[in-house]
């Protein structure tokens, strides 16, 4: 044995141990950083969830809940649905260009419906998440914190949160603090009004 | 290391402390850390803020152990849980009063505090890292307050949770996964509550005690500022103490203890008689469960945080993306860590600074309680233009301050620490 240290080999020796621990440290991680991830329970419960639109009036709206979210069933006023096309000036992304949903939905253009009567979204404004409020007949104004929807107020969702306004394809406005129109979901409608969230097959026809 | 066992301690007297001190620095600790640590004698009132965020620190923890007794973290029982500590356990109302007030009054002790660091230069050279110390336990205090936010979860909780936890969403390419994964659901659901339980009960006050130790530890070890803003250790006496400096113990303990009684009537006040205070400490939505399905008709933060808040709303959302508002916010936060390095004045104090700084600092405390106003407000009226307004007000003050604090005028500094013959 020698009486000289040999530093260079202790160095590397250390930088090699050191290098060693780091990469168990990082793999004994994974399995923490993955604890957060929605477990199978959660996935489970994701699964796609059927409604009954059939037993809606004209102007009248479902909530259901899907992976936890509120999802919008609309049944539209016909007059409303025709008049569709009319703001696109106004609208900050009238093509949805921008905007999340299936790509059969943004095929519809201003309706953004499967079935033009039938519309279906998330209840989630694009801000930051808070659900909007419906109001589908023209000029049925409500009072949110003192604000003032418009007398040419077509009808739509308003978010009470950030004042975003959207259109009744839950198109937004130009100038609100959401930037993008209103999710839509995957979903089927069958030819008797039954429609199920959360699947992309088409709907067969009856 | 290796010393010998009697050379460990600052005293070697007898008895059990003499025992203890050949084993445990106890009479080093107390003499360095109290009654050898010798402090400006010309403290004034902004000087209570520190010791009692210690105080608000000690109660929080105290009377968070208990709730945790009675608390349930499922988003089931959570709400239920707290009804039966506020009606059912004897004694549970106050210990959650003193809680929930103990938040709001851990905030305005803090901004006082930061207030009275901008008054005085105390982060100037050679106090940087104190202040950074200091930033990161406001920046923790804030994921803190925050979570136990959450925890009754009424419908303010949940909502709340929802519009912040999606910040992150707005992030480009891992926001998506990324709030999958804070939410641990693809909503804010009994996941997300059990593990910002964990958070704020375990690992977030372990953190923040940690962080309060290491800034004393720095503030020790330089020593403390003072209103004149000067440096105390130039004149010292026979005996190597500061001329101007009074040992902390008894000195400063008494005099804290009158601003610690003082505060104590104040916060039991509101404990007593308003501990919802008009809905700014405890929101009114939030008397009711969490709804998934039902926004409260206006969500507002809890009043500390409406400010940042009033900036996330002010900007816009440009370039198909709102991250921008995010990045300002969050940038309204992280301005703070340079402070110490915006500011160029000659000089430390307000007393001694000229008039530029005086009006930048008064615009800028203005501007952030009308920031904080808007917060409370719906985005309507006038409020979006003057967010807008003092966001940019807010911004100035740190983004020109090296420019305006290096051009005013100062006032020649004393020698010693004035008011005293």
């Amino acid at each position: 044995m020698s009486d000289q240290v040999d530093h260079s080999r202790r160095r590397l020796l250390t930088a090699a141990t050191v290098g060693t621990g780091a990469i168990g440290l990082a793999f004994a991680a994974v399995p923490f950083l993955e604890s957060w991830e929605p477990s199978a329970r959660a996935k489970a419960l994701g699964a796609p969830v059927a409604v009954d639109a059939s037993k809606l009036e004209a102007g009248q709206m479902l909530k259901v809940v899907w992976r936890g979210q509120a999802v919008f069933v609309v049944r539209r006023i016909k007059s409303i649905v025709d008049q569709l096309g009319n703001h696109d000036a106004l609208l900050a992304d009238p093509a949805s260009d921008d905007s999340t949903q299936p790509a059969y939905i943004k095929s519809t253009g201003a309706v953004r419906a499967r079935n033009p009567e039938y519309w279906v979204g998330l209840a989630v404004c694009t801000h930051l998440g808070c659900s909007p409020l419906g109001a589908f007949e023209a000029n049925n104004s409500f009072q949110v914190s003192g604000v003032d929807l418009g007398a040419n107020w077509p009808g739509g969702f308003y978010c009470p949160c950030h004042g975003s306004k959207y259109d009744l394809s839950g198109r937004v406005f130009k100038s609100m603090p959401a930037p993008k129109n209103l999710t839509i979901p995957p979903y089927t409608i069958s030819a008797d009004e039954r429609v199920v969230i959360g699947v992309d097959d088409a709907p067969k026809s009856a | 290391m290796a010393a010998a066992p009697e050379s460990a301690g600052g005293s070697t007297g007898g008895g059990l402390i003499g025992w203890i001190d050949q084993r445990f620095p106890l009479t080093k600790l107390w003499k360095e850390q109290a009654a050898a640590y010798y402090v400006p004698k010309n403290f004034n009132f902004w000087y209570y803020f520190g010791v009692l965020s210690l105080v608000v620190l000690a109660n929080q923890l105290v009377t968070g152990i208990f709730l945790t007794m009675n608390y349930k973290p499922s988003s089931t029982e959570a709400f239920a849980s707290i009804e039966y500590i506020m009606r059912d356990v004897d004694g549970g109302w106050l210990i959650r009063y003193m809680h929930s007030t103990g938040a709001s009054a851990f905030f305005i002790v803090i901004y006082l505090h930061m207030f009275r660091a901008l008054l005085y230069g105390s982060h100037r050279k050679p106090r940087e890292l104190i202040w950074i110390f200091g930033c990161l336990i406001f920046l923790l205090l804030m994921a803190e307050a925050f979570m136990g936010y959450v925890l009754p979860w009424g419908n303010m909780s949940y909502w709340g949770a929802q519009v912040i936890v999606s910040l992150f969403s707005s992030l480009p390419v891992i926001g998506g996964s990324l709030v999958e994964w804070i939410r641990g659901d693809y909503y804010i659901a009994d996941a997300t509550l059990n593990r910002f339980f964990a958070l704020h009960v375990a690992a977030l006050p372990l953190a923040l005690v940690f962080l309060v130790i290491a800034h004393l530890m720095a503030l020790h070890e330089v020593g403390s500022n003072n209103p004149d803003g000067i440096d105390i250790k130039k004149y010292k006496d026979a005996e190597g103490h500061p001329l101007d400096g009074v040992p902390f113990h008894p000195y400063y303990t008494v005099k804290d203890l009158v601003g610690v009684a003082g505060f104590l009537l104040l916060f039991c006040g509101v404990i007593f008689f308003a501990p919802t205070f008009g809905g700014l400490f405890l929101e009114t939505p939030n008397f009711e469960p969490a709804n998934p399905l039902q926004t409260p008709p206006h969500i507002a933060p809890v009043w500390y945080f409406t400010p940042f808040y009033a900036m996330l709303r002010a900007v816009p959302s440009f370039a198909g993306t709102q991250v921008w508002g995010v990045l300002v916010m969050g940038a309204a936060v992280l301005v703070l860590f340079f402070v110490p390095w915006l500011d160029r004045s000659p000089v430390r104090s307000i007393r001694y600074r000229g008039p530029i700084y005086k009006v930048m600092l008064t615009i800028f405390v203005l501007s952030f309680i009308a920031l904080g106003i808007c917060g409370l407000k719906p985005p309507a009226g006038i409020y979006p233009t003057l967010a807008k307004i003092c966001t940019v007000l807010y911004f100035a003050f740190f983004l020109l301050m090296p420019w305006y604090s290096k051009f005013d005028s100062v006032k020649p500094l004393p020698e010693r620490l004035t008011g005293h013959a």
